[in-house]
């Protein structure tokens, strides 16, 4: 293997790997306080369901929709995604915002178990299959965006689903042997470098995609090629350092607990 | 209609997350640069562009996010 599968391995590997991450703790607080059945009939249903979606939406669009409009729905989407996530990171850094900490978000999630009313849904628990199947559907749509967009870039979609399979299946080895949430995993560094990639890449595509549309034409309209997307990481990478520096708490504000933005961790 | 409401809730969790600021952003940044292409402004001269206006616009979101907290706590 190249230099540049193994960069492309790592890639899908990093991004899937923090959105199992989060999908494994709500799947384990509902196995814990809702019982296992129904948590992982509602994580089996939500894996149909991603297979059912990929499969479907993916040879409808691959076979009926161009390249170009492609490019801006999922270059859009991502770029949404990626924002949302560089936001976070942002406010984290600059001290608005507390660090994420999967333990603690265990924890509102036991609680939210613990204080939920029981009622059945399809035999299983109610709250524990619903919560679990939206949790693992929301990620996992996610994971296959990424994966499709990094696969579809580096012309090697087989090795990306490689890196989101091989993601997917380490979290699930590491929450089987460990029964508790990954608090381990740098999830606060990966979040803002996988946010990056992901603006990165949305801006990219969204932009070229619609260039191509309105202009009718089929080559890259970025200049320098696929190198532009070096100098768009680097350029969201100085931003983003330049808007924690703009936006950093004062020091003599950091006495009480951290401010919070209102927005959900 | 239960059904259909859920699954339109999850779709909006999805694309708009916890912040609609975003999600808007990104709708009025390619709205730009579709109609600097539909005006006939060179394709590198768009991207580029809207490259600088996805940035510019992302700071104006943080600064409003931190803009409220701050008078909230002032409040």
């Amino acid at each position: 293997m190249s230099a540049a599968d193994w960069g492309l391995l790592l890639s899908a590997f990093v991004a899937s790997f923090v959105e199992c991450v989060e999908a494994l703790t709500i799947v384990l607080a509902m196995g814990v306080t809702r019982g296992w059945r129904a948590a992982l009939a509602g994580t089996g249903a939500a894996l149909v369901a991603l297979a059912a979606i990929t499969a479907v939406a993916g040879t409808a669009l691959l076979r009926f929709v161009s390249p170009a409009v492609l490019q801006l729905v999922i270059g859009g989407l991502l770029l949404t995604f990626g924002l949302q996530w560089l936001r976070k990171a942002v406010l984290r850094a600059a001290g608005r915002k507390s660090l994420h900490d999967e333990a603690a978000e265990y924890e509102a999630q036991t609680r939210a178990g613990r204080s939920a009313p029981a009622s059945t849904l399809f035999g299983f628990d109610a709250f524990g299959f619903v919560v679990s199947f939206k949790a693992v559907l929301l990620e996992g749509v996610e994971v296959v965006f990424i994966v499709v967009t990094f696969g579809v870039n580096a012309h090697n979609l087989p090795l990306a689903a490689v890196g989101g399979a091989a993601a997917s299946v380490a979290v699930l080895a590491a929450g089987l042997l460990l029964h508790r949430p990954l608090s381990v995993v740098p999830e606060n560094t990966l979040k803002y470098v996988v946010g990056l990639m992901l603006t990165t890449f949305g801006t990219f595509w969204s932009l070229e995609g619609l260039s191509t549309i309105v202009g009718g034409g089929s080559g890259t309209t970025w200049p320098g090629g696929d190198w532009a997307l070096v100098g768009l990481l680097a350029g969201w990478a100085l931003w983003s350092r330049v808007l924690i520096g703009l936006l950093r708490v004062p020091s003599d504000e950091i006495q009480s607990p951290v401010p919070s933005v209102g927005v959900a961790p | 209609m239960n059904a259909l409401r859920s699954v339109w809730g999850v779709l909006v969790d999805l694309v708009v997350g916890d912040d609609p600021k975003i999600a808007g952003a990104v709708v009025v940044v390619l709205g730009v640069a579709l109609v600097m292409s539909l005006a006939g402004v060179a394709a590198p001269v768009v991207v580029v562009g809207g490259a600088l206006l996805v940035a510019a616009t992302f700071g104006v979101v943080l600064a409003v996010d931190v803009r409220r907290s701050v008078s909230r706590r002032g409040d």
